[in-house]
């Protein structure tokens, strides 16, 4: 019901939407907690566990009831807050949780059987067999109790992330909030003001309270419009921060269209990363409530959200409303509603020797000394039972507003590990000082809970925030407003009543269940919360941890402060896990790199596999192949026969210079390079400082000082990061440059014995065969593009790598393959690369994987003895060479079963395939048109001496058993005559 | 968190990769306790440590940065090649 002339929403513009599929017209400002509310709709919700009615609680973030699903298909989100959700036309709100509807819920069922579900019921009851877990178990308690769920379907609304940079982070609108914001962005500091609700004010948009001789809320806009007109200043309404990290960092979740009826191209969500010089956290205080029996029911609200609603949104919670409170603040709401013209019950209050400041004889009845025990009405309250110093008295109320006292919002404050302190006098936990390096609590967030208080708290922490980065502070006072004292008496349950005293209402903890958790010895606090789940919904406990923690504190006879807090962690809020990893949807999830050749290659319609985040043919497919089998097997041949054509240009390119490159060079690997002469190419291997192999690869000398070295595709990254870090942390006085070249080149291995022939039909002049030797390189023409040849082979053939700047790979690719033809050559792809080097015994990754030595590879002599290098020292420990080791060796089936399989493992002949007697494994097959068989690579104990032996490969994942020869890793040409020809 | 790179200022710890704890590459030709000790021995203190950092996602530089390991806190950073 709506009170005229309360209320900050705008009652010229009616807002139509849905709740369970009816109709309900709100106000542009309600949210759809207060539309429903000012309809008269109190049950909003079943719970957790008991599927108890429920109704909203309070207002804010922190509600823990009023949870309803927003949207349909694959827009579906669950567990909206009713309290934050802001109301659009059309949208359609649902309740969750009951079945088959909200009013008749059958699994209501779940509340009779509450005796029977006490806390660590299903870790007791759901043991055994082990096997149900996940079967039975799981799935039938997921069923029951839980709360919305999602749609399952690929939802692609539009999210966000974003970064940004301030001075000062003012973290909270109300008095506090803004004072600070004013006061900083006075004196000129870079200012974010991040709100978590719609508007700005905090509790100024919901009091009765002045502000400088205006009401608050006029005040507020006052204070709006002049930080509006300032540059340095960003206001962010409906921004949550969520968490506060190292250095100053925070996180920050922007509702940006939620609240739209169509957010259009703008996204729902923006997750924001805000990095600040200082912070202030004014995030006010959350009112607690009083555990007694059945203070679950809907209408039973938090005394300051009754009144919050009643000023910004003119809805009246009740007709009839009792007011129950242990602290002063309860009595403003006493005051308030009856100024509204409420009927107001009672107001009751646990101290005996309240004082009611204000109250003359008539305004409502007050009972001192009492508490309230019980309620009544199953889906609405209908009545409270209050025990009072002359005995029980039952009242016909239909909302009872609590307040069982405050507790700063001090979370973020706590997100680094800090601990709270409890302050008695206020009967709350208190941030300390610097808990988060940069952030100061101010307002009611540091126990400041009188206006006056938290506006000039505000005032003074953004003046310490800019004397702490260096700026001038502008003297000036804070408004007048009021300033009373803080007064409370500790109250946690108030027993006598028949039935369960809830603690946490999201999650169904009762003060029961923390009693027992006490009981069976589950004391700490982090135990009582795993054992009974307390504070462990998606609200993580707002409302209920501190007084559950002080029913703990009342059962195990010890204090508060030494009962302790649980761990505070982020985020705040919930964060949907798509505005997190907004962008990394699909193809978002990682960049893809692609060759200069890669449109040619889809045009040939060869199917791409991915590289590290390069895409490259997999094969060329020609008219009439039916299996990628067939394509490589002849583009193999191709290569042996004719000639072939593959882009290579993923592979590292790292241009290094300088006076003492060639020095370099020797040190970052095992072979000597300052011996090679200028317009010659040397095979290199480099070791891990801990003497295991890293990676492989040939470097050109095109001067004295001049080297481009080439790394394999995989680990390009890894060896530019190594060799910076070998020249700038262990040779910085060395002279040498480093600089990656890998997508500035395009280059194209041309492969077989006609390479030569298509070179000189490409080439501006053509190859001098007396010149061009195996492992020479040089500059060359292309059509009057300067190039780079170099004559090298991956493949075993008589073999070149050409290549241009980039801008010229597609040109130099297609004019490449329209030769080629004449030849009887084209294009080949990765599986007949693997192939053909396989054939030859080259290894790749796939063989030096990280555990692997440069003996085991057998290029243990590759490691030169006159001079030091990466990774030597280590790699002369014992037990890293030798006839213990795994060596790589080549494998061919010689049994029935031809087949051979990577991953699979050795075993000698008449042993059982286990573990025990593993002799090494399978790294890499691929099936040899050349030789006619299968072929394998593979590391095998001792395998340089078995040469000839016959073992078992078991794959025991696949199911092959092959009977394999041992032999050389070189298969085909093992003189390396075609290399030469 | 954030590292002061001397040569970027201060920028956002994921375009820096972590390596180790600084420390000095052993001289020694071979195997040694010295050697031992580099490659496998860490001392995991509670306060300030030297650490390498790589501005790979900036400007490639690698650095020694000062960070109180029981609180994060970045006390410091320097080229790894100015000692």
């Amino acid at each position: 019901m709506r009170v005229q002339g309360k209320g900050l929403i705008d009652r010229s513009q009616p807002v139509r939407f849905s709740f369970d599929g009816r109709g309900i017209v709100g106000f542009k400002g309600d949210t759809v907690a207060s539309a429903l509310l000012a309809n008269g709709v109190r049950l909003m919700g079943r719970s957790f566990k008991y599927h108890r009615p429920r109704g909203v609680m309070t207002m804010g973030s922190e509600e823990p009831n009023a949870l309803i699903t927003t949207g349909r298909g694959a827009a579906r989100t669950p567990n909206v807050r009713a309290t934050v959700q802001e109301v659009s036309d059309g949208l359609e709100v649902r309740s969750q949780n009951a079945w088959p509807s909200l009013d008749m819920d059958l699994l209501g069922l779940n509340d009779l059987m509450a005796p029977f579900f006490s806390a660590g019921f299903y870790y007791k009851t759901f043991m055994w067999p082990q096997k149900f877990w996940e079967r039975l178990y799981e799935p039938m308690i997921r069923r029951a109790a839980g709360l919305g769920a999602l749609s399952m379907e690929n939802d692609t609304a539009p999210m966000e992330k974003a970064f940004a940079h301030c001075d000062l982070l003012v973290i909270g609108s109300g008095p506090a909030g803004l004072m600070a914001a004013l006061t900083a962005g006075r004196a000129g500091a870079d200012v974010i003001l991040c709100e978590d609700e719609a508007h700005f004010g905090g509790r100024l948009r919901s009091e009765a309270e002045e502000v400088g001789a205006m009401p608050g809320s006029v005040w507020v806009d006052e204070v709006l419009f002049e930080l509006g007109q300032m540059d340095n200043v960003r206001l962010m309404p409906r921004t949550t921060v969520t968490g506060a990290y190292d250095g100053g960092t925070y996180g920050a979740l922007e509702r940006v269209g939620l609240h739209l009826e169509n957010p259009d191209l703008l996204p729902l969500e923006c997750f924001w990363r805000i990095a600040a010089r200082r912070a202030i956290l004014a995030s006010g205080a959350l009112e607690r409530p009083v555990a007694f029996a059945n203070n679950d029911r809907p209408g039973v609200m938090m005394a300051s959200a009754v009144r919050g609603y009643l000023h910004r949104y003119g809805v009246l919670a009740g007709q009839r409303v009792a007011v129950f409170g242990n602290n002063d603040d309860a009595h403003r709401t006493a005051r308030d509603l009856a100024a509204a013209g409420v009927d107001v019950a009672a107001l009751v209050d646990s101290r005996p020797d309240a004082r009611v400041a204000g109250w003359n004889a008539g305004d409502f009845p007050i009972y001192t000394g009492a508490r309230v025990v019980d309620t009544k009405g199953r889906k609405g309250l209908t009545g409270v039972t209050v025990q009072t110093q002359s005995g029980l008295q039952v009242m016909d109320v239909d909302c009872l507003a609590i307040s069982g006292g405050w507790n700063p919002t001090l979370h973020l404050a706590c997100h680094m590990n800090g601990r709270p302190v409890w302050d008695e006098a206020r009967q709350a936990f208190l941030p300390r000082p610097n808990m988060v390096p940069g952030l100061e609590a101010a307002g009611a967030a540091s126990g400041v809970f009188s206006t006056h208080g938290a506006l000039t708290s505000g005032m003074e922490s953004a003046k310490n925030a800019l004397q702490a980065i260096g700026r001038k502070v502008i003297s000036s006072d804070a408004p007048r407003a009021e300033d009373t004292p803080f007064a409370i008496a500790p109250l946690w349950h108030c027993e006598g009543g028949k039935g369960r005293a809830w603690l946490d209402f999201q999650n169904d903890v009762t003060v029961k269940d923390v009693k027992l958790a006490a009981l069976e010895n589950y004391a700490s606090v982090e135990h009582m919360k795993r054992f009974t789940t307390q504070g462990m919904a998606p609200d993580q406990g707002k409302n209920s941890n501190v007084n559950a923690l002080a029913i703990l504190a009342d059962a195990t006879g010890r204090g508060i402060p030494e009962t302790g807090t649980t761990t505070y962690r982020p985020p705040f809020i919930p964060v949907s896990i798509a505005a997190m990893g907004a962008g990394a949807r699909g193809k978002g999830f990682a960049p893809e790199r692609f060759t200069t050749s890669y449109k040619a290659a889809t045009e040939a319609r060869a199917p791409m596999i991915e590289a590290g985040l390069w895409y490259r043919p997999s094969y060329f497919p020609a008219a009439g192949e039916r299996s990628w089998r067939e394509s490589c097997d002849r583009e193999v041949s191709m290569v042996r026969h004719a000639v072939g054509v593959c882009d290579v240009s993923t592979l590292g390119k790292i241009d290094i210079q300088g006076k003492d490159a060639a020095e370099f060079l020797d040190f970052v690997y095992t072979n000597t390079f300052s011996t090679l002469r200028p317009g010659r190419v040397r095979y290199g291997l480099m070791l891990r400082e801990d003497g295991h192999v890293m990676d492989d690869g040939t470097t050109a000398r095109f001067g004295e000082n001049h080297f481009v070295m080439t790394t394999t595709t995989a680990a390009a990254g890894q060896v530019m990061a190594h060799l910076e870090f070998v020249a700038q942390v262990l040779r910085p006085d060395w002279d040498v440059h480093l600089v990656s070249a890998t997508e500035q080149w395009a280059q194209f291995a041309v492969a077989g014995p006609k390479s030569r022939a298509l070179l000189n039909a490409v080439l501006d002049q053509p190859l001098d065969p007396e010149a061009w030797p195996f492992m020479a390189c040089g500059a060359v023409s292309v059509a009057g593009v300067a190039g780079r040849l170099f004559r090298i082979s991956f493949s075993g053939e008589h073999a070149y790598e050409l290549a241009v700047p980039a801008r010229y790979g597609e040109g130099l690719w297609r004019l490449l393959l329209s030769q080629a033809a004449a030849f009887g050559g084209g294009p080949y792809g990765m599986e007949a690369l693997n192939v053909l080097r396989i054939e030859k015994g080259f290894i790749t990754h796939a063989e030096i994987h990280g555990r692997v030595t440069a003996d085991d590879i057998g290029m243990g002599r590759m490691v030169s003895a006159s001079k030091d290098c990466i990774g030597k020292a280590a790699a002369s420990r014992p037990g890293l060479s030798g006839a213990e080791r795994e060596q790589l060796v080549g494998l061919k089936p010689v049994g029935a079963v031809r087949q051979l399989t990577a991953g699979a493992h050795l075993f000698n002949e008449g042993e059982a395939p286990v573990r025990e007697n593993d002799q090494g494994y399978v790294t890499s097959v691929g099936f040899s048109p050349t030789l006619g068989t299968m072929l394998g690579l593979g590391f095998l104990k001792n395998g340089r001496a078995r040469h000839g032996e016959t073992v078992r490969l078991v794959d025991h994942v696949r199911n092959v058993e092959a009977v394999c020869e041992v032999c050389g890793p070189v298969f085909f040409d093992p003189e390396g005559g075609r290399v030469r020809g | 968190m954030r590292l002061p790179c001397p040569l970027c200022g201060d920028r956002d710890h994921r375009e820096f990769t972590y390596r180790s704890v600084a420390l000095d590459r052993p001289a020694d030709e071979g195997w040694s306790d010295a050697w031992n000790d580099y490659i496998h021995l860490r001392d995991n203190p509670a306060g300030p440590q030297d650490e390498l950092w790589w501005h790979g996602a900036g400007c490639g530089a690698w650095l020694v940065v000062t960070r109180d390991t029981k609180t994060h806190e970045v006390l410091g950073a320097k080229l790894a090649g100015e000692s």
